[in-house]
């Protein structure tokens, strides 16, 4: 950018044709770039402002769609914050409750346990995959499994989503849960048959289960040891 | 560490900016077709990946919290002085790489690529360093892919293209083919 | 500069014979990584169209306060807030569609085509002309990525928009979704492109249609 001006360049007027023999003064140009900034920015904040309501609201929804899916329609549920180790139902002050792991714990209409709702995301075959599972830690079984976001590959991985028999395979798995491949398949409560052609974002999905309750399971049972 | 690892191979072969992700095609297609001109173009993108990967960080640890729906113009302007000031430092240090890279170094504002690869930073949560393996690993993918493009073409030369193909068509054509070639590494150091 | 082009000529010209995916090889990133459903394609083009639209409609308007030195700085600032917005809408509106679309929405700000029009066009001429090009230029994109996205949804699908086409026994040809997919079918393209442009040519007995001068952003 040019260091020096000249007096030249009246504000309103248009630059000659043959640019580059004008100097632009460096005010002018920082100015320049200074409002376009400053009204991006108004701009921006504006429609953020606008639309931030309804994406919200949204999110909401599909979490509250997933937690109902996973524990089999609750009448409702408790939000717990994971803070130092223990669950918390309300979070603490000096923390903000957003940037907290939330698990959720379900009640049925008669006022008994329906089971936690746990998230988890890892590493799939092609990318991360995020998902929600039920679990009864009174029982150690797992209730059911949603995969929320996925980007494995279309008719092989994606299997994990549009395989109904996989899906079903986690509703009453023992934990820790085991992949197997079918054809091995002893029948234990803990195994999970793998989805042929799609192991590897199988065990993505068991591994994320697994990892998510060997982190969590003693705050589980701690908490309900609490709470009765 | 073997996550480090996995988030190298992984931007580097496995998820393949090019070949995968379709990005940085502008000078996939205009680069590729001599070795040595692919790999300076290869080396310069390295070059600014790692950095703009560190810029990221610092902008996604201590400033966007406050204004999340800046993100995308502050990186943008972060990549733009980032190769103006490559660009100015190269020209100082050597003025002769300076001469050879040419018009590549400013073309590479607008590789996607850059931008691509701050905000997959940015949603997969990566710390610095696995910021910083998640850059170096797509530069690697980036060059491994503008070196096998141009090493084929440097072939391709001597080869009875068909009228209809000649140009951009074989291009395209040859990357589906190690598009295909690279799908072979799914899976690489998953569990 | 003088404008030698009419208004007319302005507005069809980014739609098939300067058409900035196919022809001038611009946009190739969200062409392919996009396209492969018919839905994702539109949405991308539509939001395309939004950013180049409004950011036409900006430069045209203010090129007279954009001092040269700053303009492609000015334009991308332009741009990214328009792409900004356009996530943000998409995000509220249609989230499936966001979601799928993903990293690639942001991707739109360093699409060369958008940069190319404001730097060869919208900068130098009347707004009513920078918008009419503006508009050519995008339905040319939404028209290619609609073609990319029609191939590659019903080869590897089976289905378009969705709506399955052929009946439970097809077995659709995933390749054409995947990565691989998006490059063989704009190579595919391209030759059945090539091979008209070559059969035009014989037949009229005049030169080859040379290849049509290509505008590039610095």
């Amino acid at each position: 950018m040019s260091g020096e001006g000249t007096s030249g360049a009246g504000s309103q007027r248009e630059l000659p044709v043959m640019s580059g023999h004008v100097e632009v003064p460096s005010w002018r140009l920082l100015l320049t770039l200074g409002i376009a900034g400053a009204l991006a920015g108004l701009l921006i904040v504006f429609v953020y402002q606008a639309t931030q309501p309804r994406i919200q609201a949204y999110k909401a929804l599909q979490l509250r769609l997933a937690v109902s899916e996973v524990l089999a329609s609750p009448s409702r549920w408790d939000t717990l914050y994971v803070h130092d180790g223990a669950l918390l139902l309300t979070p603490p002050t000096d923390v903000d409750a957003g940037s907290l792991e939330m698990v959720f714990l379900g009640y049925r209409e008669d006022g008994s346990r329906a089971g936690y709702a746990i998230q988890g995301a890892e590493a799939g075959f092609q990318d991360i995959i995020e998902l929600i599972f039920g679990y009864n830690a009174e029982t150690n079984t797992v209730l059911g499994m949603k995969v929320l976001a996925n980007k494995e590959t279309p008719g092989l991985g994606d299997k994990i989503v549009k395989d109904s028999a996989f899906v079903a395979e986690f509703g009453g798995a023992e934990t820790p849960l085991a992949g197997v491949k079918s054809a091995r398949a002893t029948g234990a409560a803990n195994e999970v048959d793998m989805i042929t052609g799609a192991t590897i974002s199988s065990r993505a999905v068991i591994n994320i289960i697994n990892h998510q309750l060997e982190r969590l399971g003693p705050m589980l049972n701690a908490y309900l040891q609490e709470a009765s | 560490m073997s996550n480090m690892a996995w988030i190298f191979i992984s931007a580097m072969v496995v998820n393949n900016f090019t070949l995968a992700y379709f990005l940085g095609l502008c000078p996939f297609m205009g680069v590729s077709g001599r070795v040595d001109t692919a790999l300076k173009m290869g080396a310069a993108n390295i070059f600014v990946l790692t950095v703009a990967s560190v810029c990221a960080w610092f902008l996604n640890t201590f400033i966007l919290p406050y204004a999340p729906f800046l993100r995308l113009i502050s990186f943008i302007v972060v990549i733009a002085s980032t190769v103006q000031i490559t660009e100015m430092v190269i020209k100082k240090l050597s003025p002769a790489l300076f001469r050879a890279l040419g018009i590549y170094l400013p073309l590479i504002t607008t590789n996607c690529a850059i931008l691509f690869m701050a905000i997959s930073q940015t949603n997969r949560g990566y710390n610095f360093l696995e910021g910083l393996f998640f850059a170096f690993g797509a530069g690697a993918g980036l060059t491994l892919a503008l070196v096998l493009m141009a090493s084929i073409r440097e072939d391709l030369v001597f080869a009875k293209v068909p009228a209809i193909a000649r140009g951009n068509a074989i291009v395209f054509i040859i990357a589906g083919i190690l598009s295909l070639a690279f799908m072979g590494f799914a899976g690489l150091l998953s569990a | 500069m003088p404008k030698q082009t009419t208004p007319g000529q302005d507005l069809t010209r980014g739609i098939w014979r300067e058409n900035p995916v196919l022809i001038q090889m611009l946009g190739l990133c969200p062409a392919l990584a996009v396209t492969n459903t018919v839905v994702n394609s539109l949405a991308m083009g539509l939001a395309t169209f939004f950013v180049l639209f409004c950011s036409s409609l900006l430069v045209a308007t203010f090129k007279k306060f954009i001092p040269h030195e700053v303009r492609i700085t000015t334009y991308i600032l332009i741009i990214a807030t328009f792409v900004t917005i356009a996530d943000m809408l998409l995000e509220a509106i249609v989230p499936e569609v966001h979601k799928a679309l993903g990293a690639f929405i942001a991707l739109i700000v360093v699409n060369c085509m958008i940069l190319g029009r404001q730097e060869a066009f919208s900068s130098k001429n009347t707004v009513p002309r920078a918008l009419l090009d503006a508009t050519g230029t995008g339905i040319g994109f939404i028209i290619a990525l609609f073609l990319m996205g029609g191939i590659r949804e019903v080869l590897g699908y089976g289905s378009f928009l969705g709506f399955p086409l052929f009946g439970g026994n097809y077995e659709p040809w995933i390749i054409f979704i995947l990565p691989p997919g998006g490059f063989l079918t704009i190579g595919f393209i391209l030759l059945a492109l090539n091979w008209w442009e070559r059969r035009k040519a014989e037949r009229s007995k005049s030169d080859l249609p040379g290849a049509v001068a290509v505008e590039r952003a610095a």
